[in-house]
This record gives C-alpha cells, sequence and structure tokens, in this order.
C-alpha cells in the first residue's frame, strides 16, 4: 500500500514487531497468568530510500531505538520481515546460499551466520553516547582497527593502520597521526563521536543508524557533526536512518520523517510536508511543543494539546493507542486500530479523523 | 535595591591537577519576580554558579572571592550555620539537574516534602503534611496522591514534585538547573507552563541554569551568556535574541535548529576551553571569527552597549572610532 517505488528503496521493514518478555512475578506464576510483554515495536513499516536521511521521531520509551537496532538485526524482530538490496558480492552470495528474495530485495531477517557477518559490515550503528560507546582502556588506533582484524580486512598491520588513517582523515580528524594513540578520555565529545563515525564506516558501511548521534553534544558543535555525516552520505552513497526527539533538527536533515508513538509509525512522508501540514493529532500537538528561541513566547502559557504522558509499552490502551490523550478522540478510537490513510503526497497518516474527509 | 547583587564572584575547584577557575569574576543582578537564565554549555560554570548561590559548592571547590548579596546581607559571610537556618531553602532553594533521581525511593513523596518544611519551620506535622498537600496541587498533581512512593509516579511528575519541594518554604528565589533535560518535548512545555505561572502568581524570581536557548527564550526576563568560566554577555531576552553582541552569543543563535527555519547549519568551530588552562587574554579568542591581536593577551572589560553589558574588544574599536 505503499507509493514508495521500491526501486528508490535499499532496505525496508515490514509488519515489524519487537516483543521483549518481563519475568512473571511471583504471584503471576502462582496464578498462572500468562507472562506479559512490553511491546516496543508493534507492527511497522519503514521504508529507507537510498542516500535520503529517514528520520525517526518520537518520545523517550516509544521504541525508536529498538526499531533502529532491529532493522540492521542487532535486535531479531519477534515479526515481520527486512528486505535489503546488497553489494554486487553480498548478492552472489545470498543467492549461491538461496536467500529468500522479492523483487530485487534478499530477506535478512534470519540470515546465516556467514552472511550475517558480512551485512554487518554494510549495516552499521552510530550510538547516542559519545562517552559510553567507546572502550576507555583502547586508543583511536585500537577502536577503529578492532573491526578490520574481526573482519579479516589488511593483510598486515601497516596496511590496516593506512585504513585507519585514512578512515580518521574521513571524518575531519586532522592531521590523523595526533590522534592514533589517544584514549577517548583525551577526545572532546564531538571527537569521540567522529571516532564513533569513523568506526561505523571503516567497513564500508552502506546503511547507517544513527541513534541520538548529537543529543549529548554541546550545541554550538552539533551543526559540525551533523554537516559530517551529511557530507559523508554524499560522498560515499550513505542511507541514513536518523534516531531523534528533536523535531527542529530533524526538519533541517532529513528528506523523510516518520513519527513514533509507543510501538507504531502514527504519520510518515516527506519532512516538509509533516512539519508544515502535519495531519496526526500527536504529531500536531509535537510541533507545538517544540520551544521556539523566540523570548515574546514568555509571556504565553503554550497549551499543549494532549495531557499526560505516554503510557507504558506493557499496557498499550485498546484501539488508537493515543486515544486517552487525543483531544479528538471519537467512539471507534477506542475500540479499532486506525490504518493508514494516504493524506497528502507520499504522506500517510495512521488516524480515524481521515475517514470523514474521505 | 535588587533582590540578589552578585558581585565579582570567583569560584574555584582546587584539584590535583591545577586550579579549575569555574566561575571567574562574575556579576550580575536579579529583581524580585524577575527570571535570568544562565546559559552555557558544558563546563562553562554554570552550574557551579548556581551551587555558589546557595553555598553547596561540592569540595574540592570553593568561593574564593566575591559577595553574594541577598537584601543588603553578603552570604559569602555568613556561616554556614546561619545559611542553613536562615537562607538556604528557605529563601533561595534550588531544583537540582537530574531532579528525576533526586528524590529518596523509599520514603513518601509527601514526607519528603513534609521533611522540608519541618527542618525548617516549627509547625505540626500535620499542618506540614496539609502544606505539602497545597503544594502538590500548585504544581498540577492531585494531593490525593501524597502518599505514593516516588516510582508511581512518571518522569514529569516527579518534576512537579522536586518543584514543589522547592517551593516548601516559598522562597524568594528558585535556581532550576537544567529543568526539563530528561523530559520529553510535551512534558517539558508543561513543565514550562507550571514555571510560568509561579513566576507570575507567587512573584517568584527564577534563575535558570540551561544550555537551551530555545527554553530560555520561554521563560527569561534577562540573559546571560557564559563562556568559560566567564560571564560574556547579559542583557534583557530581547536584546539578546533580537541583537545579540558577542561574537559567542551570535554563533550561539545561529547554531539554533529552528522549525521552519532555513535548512542550514551553523556551528562554532573549535572546542571549549579547558578550565585547568583557559586560553590567555579572552577565552573565546580561539574560536572567535573576528580575533584581534589584543584578545590574543588582554581579557576585554564589560562595555555597555544600550544596556547589555558586554565583554568584548570590538566594542572598544567601535567607542574609538566614533
Amino acid at each position: 500500500m505503499s507509493t514508495y517505488s521500491y526501486k528508490d528503496l535499499i532496505l525496508f521493514g515490514e509488519g515489524l514487531k519487537v516483543y521483549f518478555s518481563l519475568a512473571r512475578s511471583l504471584t503471576e506464576a502462582l496464578t498462572f497468568k500468562k507472562g506479559r510483554n512490553v511491546r516496543a515495536v508493534d507492527g511497522v513499516n519503514i521504508y529507507l530510500p537510498r542516500n535520503k536521511v529517514t528520520c525517526l521521531v518520537g518520545e523517550s520509551g516509544c521504541g525508536k531505538t529498538t526499531l533502529g537496532r532491529s532493522i540492521i538485526g542487532l535486535i531479531r524482530p519477534t515479526e515481520g520481515r527486512i528486505y535489503y538490496k546488497p553489494s554486487k558480492e553480498l548478492e552472489e552470495l545470498m543467492e549461491k546460499e538461496g536467500v529468500s528474495k522479492r523483487e530485487d530485495f534478499y530477506d535478512i531477517t534470519d540470515v546465516s551466520g556467514k552472511i550475517y557477518k558480512l551485512l554487518r559490515r554494510e549495516l552499521q550503528i552510530v550510538f547516542q553516547d559519545p562517552y559510553g560507546s567507546l572502550n576507555p582502556r583502547m586508543t583511536v588506533k585500537e577502536i577503529l582497527e578492532e573491526p578490520l582484524i574481526i573482519h579479516g580486512i589488511g593483510e598486515s598491520e601497516d596496511e590496516r593502520l593506512e585504513m585507519v588513517i585514512k578512515a580518521l582523515t574521513d571524518v575531519k580528524l586532522t592531521p590523523p597521526e595526533e590522534f592514533l594513540n589517544l584514549y577517548p578520555f583525551q577526545l572532546s565529545g564531538g571527537q569521540r563521536q567522529r571516532v564513533n563515525i569513523a568506526r561505523a564506516l571503516i567497513l564500508g558501511a552502506k546503511v547507517v543508524v544513527a541513534d541520538e548521534p548529537v543529543s549529548m553534544l554541546d550545541v554550538s558543535i552539533r551543526a559540525e557533526i551533523l554537516k559530517l555525516m551529511l557530507d559523508l552520505k554524499e560522498n560515499r552513497d550513505l542511507t541514513y536512518l536518523f534516531i531523534t526527539h528533536d523535531l527542529a533538527v530533524a526538519s533541517i536533515i532529513c528528506d523523510y520523517i516518520n513519527i513514533m508513538y509507543l510501538g507504531k509509525i502514527v504519520e510518515r512522508g516527506p519532512t516538509d510536508e509533516v512539519i508544515k501540514n502535519p495531519k496526526h493529532p500527536y504529531t500536531q500537538a509535537l510541533l507545538v511543543a517544540v520551544p521556539q528561541p523566540d523570548p515574546k513566547g514568555r509571556w504565553v502559557i503554550k497549551e499543549v494539546p494532549i495531557k499526560g504522558e505516554v503510557p507504558s509499552a506493557i499496557n498499550i490502551p485498546p484501539g488508537c493507542r493515543f486515544h486517552p490523550r487525543c483531544p479528538y478522540a471519537m467512539d471507534v478510537c477506542y475500540r479499532e486500530e486506525p490504518p493508514e490513510y494516504l493524506v497528502g503526497k507520499d504522506h500517510y497518516s495512521a488516524c480515524w479523523l481521515h475517514k470523514e474527509k474521505k | 535595591m535588587p533582590l540578589l547583587e552578585v558581585k565579582s564572584l570567583k569560584i574555584y575547584y582546587f584539584t590535583l591537577r591545577g586550579v579549575v577557575k569555574a566561575v571567574d569574576n562574575v556579576s550580575f543582578t536579579l529583581e524580585k519576580g524577575e527570571s535570568l537564565a544562565i546559559v552555557g554549555e558544558s563546563g562553562s560554570g554554570k552550574s557551579t554558579l548556581g551551587y555558589g548561590l546557595i553555598r553547596l559548592v561540592p569540595p574540592p571547590g570553593r568561593i574564593v572571592e566575591g559577595e553574594i548579596i541577598l537584601d543588603g546581607t553578603d552570604l559569602t559571610k555568613l556561616p554556614e550555620s546561619r545559611i542553613r537556618r536562615e537562607i538556604r531553602w528557605k529563601r533561595i532553594s534550588m531544583v537540582f539537574q537530574g531532579a528525576l533521581n533526586a528524590l529518596n525511593p523509599v520514603k513518601r513523596v509527601g514526607d519528603q516534602i513534609v521533611d522540608a518544611i519541618l527542618a525548617h519551620e516549627s509547625v505540626t506535622k500535620k499542618e506540614a503534611l496539609q502544606r505539602a498537600m497545597e503544594l502538590l496541587k500548585a504544581v498540577g498533581i492531585d494531593p490525593r496522591r501524597v502518599n505514593n512512593y516516588p516510582h508511581e509516579f512518571s518522569g514529569g511528575m516527579k518534576q512537579r514534585v522536586v518543584i514543589a519541594m522547592a517551593l516548601a518554604l516559598n522562597p524568594d528565589i528558585v535556581i532550576a538547573d537544567e529543568p526539563t533535560t530528561a523530559l520529553d518535548v510535551v512534558v517539558q512545555a508543561q513543565i514550562l507552563n507550571l514555571l510560568k505561572k509561579l513566576k507570575q502568581e507567587r512573584k517568584m524570581s527564577i534563575i535558570l541554569i540551561t544550555h537551551d536557548l530555545s527554553l530560555v527564550a520561554e521563560l527569561a526576563d534577562k540573559v546571560a551568556i557564559m563562556y568559560g568560566g566567564k560571564m560574556v554577555e547579559i542583557g534583557s531576552s530581547d536584546d539578546i535574541y533580537t541583537d545579540p553582541k558577542h561574537p559567542y552569543t551570535k554563533g550561539l543563535m545561529a547554531s539554533i535548529p529552528r522549525l521552519g527555519g532555513k535548512k542550514e547549519l551553523y556551528w562554532i568551530p573549535g572546542n571549549p576551553p579547558d578550565l585547568r588552562s583557559p586560553p590567555p587574554g579572552c577565552r573565546f579568542h580561539p574560536r572567535c571569527p573576528y580575533a584581534m591581536d589584543i584578545c590574543r593577551v588582554k581579557e576585554p572589560p564589560y562595555y555597555n552597549i544600550k544596556g547589555v553589558s558586554v565583554a568584548c574588544w570590538l566594542f572598544e574599536e567601535k567607542k574609538s572610532g566614533g
């Protein structure tokens, strides 16, 4: 039902669900209650157009990180399939192993260890926390060399060193020789995030999941890292899934936006469409809530149309999961989950309000 | 006379690896009912300044010099016992950063507020509990939840409880250190509304410490920009937002991502200084696009440009030039 033309995509997931089972408490075990699940991702279609930046925006706990990790195989989805158009080299191998296919895409949801390892080179991630994601006991050189060793790339140490130096130059840590023997604590937050990006790209990544890559950096240097990521995308034909909670950042760097709420994508479409013409009540509320750098705002009490906070992903409300907070909730919202309606060019919103308009 | 006047305050940390000048010669004033935002990046000294105002600078830091004058009394001269009895929480209270973890998990929220009241005032426990319920109501929490434990509250509600605690003794000044960083935008907007209401209804003075200039615009009457332990610019928020003067302020303003704004990315090249060995002269000169010779050797004084106080040599030139 998507109007995304499959030929523009590099990776997509359909019907994705990721559930985490909770440990049963003693009373639950004794009363033979069924174990409960955290429905982190609960039926999501996600499409990544090649060489574009696709954003996943949502509040904490909405499942955006879980979804991001699941599409590159770091978490196995409970349900749903993930399809990927691999590089030539990997394609031959997948063809030989008989990986199931859909048009030009290969199903990578469960693949053999051998293919998984090769996939890992092409599907990479940049983590949020530049302080926690680098081993404090390894030097920059060791951090960047490790993936090369694991994947058996480079004949000799000298050859690998050359690759490490190239990777550092690519992320503008120059002169690279000065950084090789530094430990993470000797780097600033921005420099660490550059090392993280270099590590994600050193094996020749094609798709990079960037999980809030700048949210822990100072405001004055965030844009520098974003610009670097966009330049790398152009130069290396990368595709990003950019995970963020910051709509302002998303509006600047993303080509497509997906708004996620409690395990579901409630609205998706081209960035300008979604930002200027939001259709889902949740997206509308999020946009109102974004603080604006205009000092006149201090005189007004800003009415955010939605109340309360995100419910727990263990007890997802029935019907439309947004209905307890929605100012427009109707009877049908309490009973039935809304389908996605096409509300503009490539622009979808999952809300019963659009049915009436039809 | 202003409610609070800070004069040439210096707070240094005496570490084994050298002296860190976290707050270096900072001065400002705060009127009753006014909100001041102290804006800076990590390591700019903004939180240390906040701690300094309630005399809670963690060792090895201490106030080296300067005055903090509240209603004519210099707080730096008072003994700790008097600060604890008369000033801290009673006159100036603080909403700490990471407030979500600031509540005691094994104690009912009501009792935690009651503790704060009983420590300062000779009222009965029953009266204190009554006040705790009123406070919860004031921050938008159902007073019947006074006997709940913190884990029964959501993040935004915990933040409200922490704010209620800061209001327990009806202080003149509340310092809010990054009060919304861990919260989602919708909840953040609710907390901002709460602070706006408290300011209007209670004529409370607020000192907001944050790195987020968008947030500041939503609340502050006056903005002070800190860089490397120095206050580089201070003025009314209208002036600072419409006509920033210091090159650092200009850079910061341009770096804010705006919804529906231009799709350009701007940043300030370089990294914030290491306060153990800050650059000589103006601390911003290594990152400043306008740096001149004098910036590298001599610290700039404050210039008063139409009510805005700014520490930058650029304005010396303008003076002599015209």
